[in-house]
């Protein structure tokens, strides 16, 4: 059988077997968590809580009044030590309400309700997903709110359950669909009951054989949800990729999944619908994948959402001696830290450790123009051409040559043999053009 | 908890291949048609080699040193430049004017636009145009191969083009004939490329598309007139076009960056050959071909940017 794929794109090493077998277990809860005012796509929010203040576990700490945005809980049961900037793992710094646990508290765990599918409308669900504050757990942190809430001209056919984990290390998203199957598949129903598609897929890579048969295995009963295995390649996972490999459609540029009938969500986030639909639960803990040479337990940990880094690699055993990178997710879109104060957030799939001796950092050469960046790019575009006016700081042509559609997922970067950091010069490209763009008005 | 971790901007993973690699990958696969230079020119072939390595070498250095740029020659691709022009020069060249020839290839082909990677022309076919210009006589001689001592002889394109005799197909396999050093043995050259090949160094589009281009057209021309015009099979192991579309075309640099402009590129020097080959005042055009399409490449770069996922063609 022919697997399921996109054009173009690249094989990393995998590296998988390191913790992909390990059950997820529960991170302790830390003294202290903190959780930023921002976690997500779209409008950040403003603390509901002020210091001094009790917060119960699940209590929602910070709101916003706009369409995109999710608001944030409290993960543990304690004291607002302070609200205030706090280094952040994707945005280097942002405000955060800093809450205290209260000690020898017993947390308060959700117990599983009863859910009658027929039963719950629509917009009962937007609103719940809403209030629970569920963005997409993949990495991108797009409120799912806004997702299933799809404009009336859209009609969406299709819903993909997006079980790639396409990033190398990484296996949160392979561990869920081992553990929380029913949950994923019940997640899946909801969606597509909210949106009114009539078609479920569950995509999965063929380096999860398990996770495929299992699949297989629970919906052969159901006539409206397909299980289709895709070819193991990098970024087999991206929104726009896992559409065309499954249905062979292709997001227009600078367009949604939604432009052509589709929604995807991950499979985490499936699972956070059902708790927050079922038994109440808003999102405030998440899988996360702790693993890497320079780890000495690697494994998967159900972690509180404002946990600090240090408190999860302490939960994993420690950092070996010759650790030397800390990523937050995979390592080829994840974002290297500086700082292990910084907390375990909505979007944070794994914590990745690597080694010295796995580190090279290269000197950048001239680029030779061998075009392996132009041949392994899914979105077809021209990277060399990115770098070249970048560094000339010819920001027009940059728009013509379609920069804006780059997915920033680094295969160019990793294929170049020149070393040359081809991300980092789109990244402020785009930012050249975005301040051009305002500046104009 | 741990200090001084290393902050760097993704990926974090990266493929092994760097460009030194890539250029020793290249160098290597030369090493057949190295070998078989030396089989058949003897100590000449050694000596021209060497001295043009030296040549790009030193040069490369000289005027990095006078610009007070970073000294590059261990990227490999001095050396690489300098071994790829001593291939395409004939045996019985005096050793200075090869030496000057890579002193051309360096300073005009390659470190005038601002060294490696910024050059519009391949630079080593830049060296031996400069000398072709310079001293045209010293580079239409040639020697049998084979022997000790320099005995004059004609390459099997000047022999078919003006005595219309055609060397066996065997020999132009095994360069068992005049010409220059490394273009003679087409089956080292080949055994090279399927290394680049294999490893991944070279993208096959364009030696497919040169050589497709001009099996197709010499056929053409073969099945209107066979009388007239030499087989394919002279064609494509005649001359330097396997040593052209397998090592000089497929300069990352001076060829296009786009799948279809590789095509496109590939089937105008196939084009080009047949025409200098065939119509054009010169038995030989591979070098010819290539300096041309590698001065459209900017062009066929531009007209072939592809349409970006999702995009729609205008």
């Amino acid at each position: 059988m022919r697997l399921k794929t996109f054009k173009q794109g690249i094989h990393p090493g995998y590296y998988k077997r390191l913790s992909e077998n390990e059950p997820i277990k529960r991170c302790p809860f830390p003294k202290r968590v903190i959780i930023p005012l921002s976690q997500h796509t779209g409008a950040p929010c403003k603390p509901l809580v002020e210091k001094k203040d009790k917060v119960e576990r699940g209590q929602k700490i910070g709101e916003a009044d706009a369409f995109i945005t999710a608001p944030v809980h409290s993960s543990v049961t304690g004291t607002v030590k302070a609200i205030e900037k706090r280094p952040h793992p994707g945005t280097g710094s942002f405000k955060a309400v800093v809450i205290e646990r209260e000690e020898n508290t017993e947390e308060k765990e959700w117990e599983k309700g009863q859910l009658d599918l027929q039963n719950i409308s629509a917009d009962d669900v937007r609103k719940i997903v809403r209030e629970a504050g569920i963005v997409g757990l993949g990495g991108a942190a797009f409120p799912a709110s806004v997702k299933i809430s799809p404009p009336k001209e859209k009609p969406i056919d299709t819903i993909i359950l997006n079980g790639c984990e396409c990033e190398p290390y990484l296996t949160a998203d392979h561990r869920i669909m081992l553990e929380y199957t029913d949950d994923c598949i019940l997640g899946l129903k909801i969606i597509m009951k909210t949106v009114r598609a009539k078609r479920g897929i569950v995509g999965i890579e063929a380096n999860k054989m398990d996770a495929y048969e299992l699949f297989l295995e629970k919906t052969k009963d159901e006539k409206n949800i397909d299980v289709k295995l895709l070819e193991v390649k990098y970024p087999e996972g991206a929104e726009k990729m896992l559409i065309k490999a499954l249905l062979l459609r292709e997001v227009p540029a600078g367009g949604l999944p939604m432009d052509v009938g589709v929604v995807v969500h991950n499979v985490g986030t499936a699972v956070s619908i059902v708790e927050a639909v079922r038994d109440n639960k808003p999102l405030i803990e998440r899988v996360v994948t702790v693993t890497g040479k320079g780890i000495n337990n690697p494994g998967n940990f159900m972690v509180p959402i404002g946990t600090p880094f240090s408190d999860v690699i302490e939960a994993a055993g420690g950092l070996k001696d010759n650790a030397a990178k800390v990523i937050m997710g995979g390592p080829l879109m994840g974002i290297a830290q500086s700082d292990l104060g910084v907390p375990v957030i909505k979007g944070t799939s794994g914590i990745l450790v690597l080694t010295a001796d796995e580190i090279d950092i290269e000197e950048e050469v001239n680029c030779i123009r061998c075009a392996r960046c132009v041949d392994h790019c899914p979105m077809y575009l021209i990277p060399t051409e990115y770098v070249r006016f970048a560094k000339g700081e010819a920001w027009e042509r940059l728009d013509s040559c379609h920069i804006m559609d780059c997915i920033e997922c680094g295969s160019c970067a990793f294929v170049c043999p020149s070393k040359i950091p081809i991300v980092q010069y789109i990244k402020l490209g785009k930012l050249a053009l975005r301040n051009l763009e305002s500046k104009k008005g | 908890m741990k200090e001084n971790l290393i902050i760097s901007v993704s990926p974090h993973q990266k493929e092994k291949p760097t460009t030194p690699m890539v250029m020793r990958g290249v160098i290597y696969a030369l090493i057949p048609a190295v070998i078989a230079s030396i089989y058949y020119f003897k100590l000449r072939a050694f000596l021209l080699i060497i001295v043009c390595i030296a040549g790009t070498i030193l040069t490369e250095a000289v005027f990095q040193k006078l610009r007070r740029k970073t000294i590059t020659i261990n990227d490999g691709s001095a050396l690489l430049t300098g071994l790829l022009l001593a291939l395409v020069l004939p045996p019985s060249l005096p050793l200075w004017v090869g030496f000057l020839g890579a002193v051309m290839a360096i300073v005009i082909g390659k470190q005038i636009f601002g060294g490696l990677g910024q050059n519009i022309f391949n630079p080593a076919l830049i060296g031996r145009a400069f000398l072709m210009a310079t001293f045209p006589v010293m580079l239409t001689t040639w020697i049998k191969p084979g022997i000790f001592d320099a005995v004059s002889t004609a390459t099997p394109l000047s022999i078919m083009k003006f005595d219309k005799n055609i060397t066996s197909t065997l020999y132009l396999f095994l360069g068992n004939t005049g010409g220059s050093l490394g273009e003679t043995c087409a089956i080292a050259l080949i055994i090279g490329a399927i290394f680049l090949l294999i490893k991944k160094y070279m993208d096959w589009r364009i030696p497919l598309s040169y050589i497709g281009t001009v099996l197709i057209l010499s056929s053409v021309l073969y099945l209107i007139k066979p009388a007239q015009y030499p087989t394919p099979w002279f064609h494509l192991f005649a001359g330097g076009l396997m040593i052209g579309a397998l090592f000089m075309a497929t300069d990352p640099v001076t060829s296009p960056v786009t799948k279809k402009g590789r095509y496109i590129f590939g089937v105008g020097c196939g084009i080009l050959v047949i025409i200098i080959r065939t119509w054009g005042g010169l038995p030989e055009g591979v070098m010819y071909s290539i300096l041309l399409m590698n001065a459209f490449t900017p062009l066929i770069n531009r007209y072939t940017v592809p349409v970006q996922f999702g995009g729609r063609k205008k």
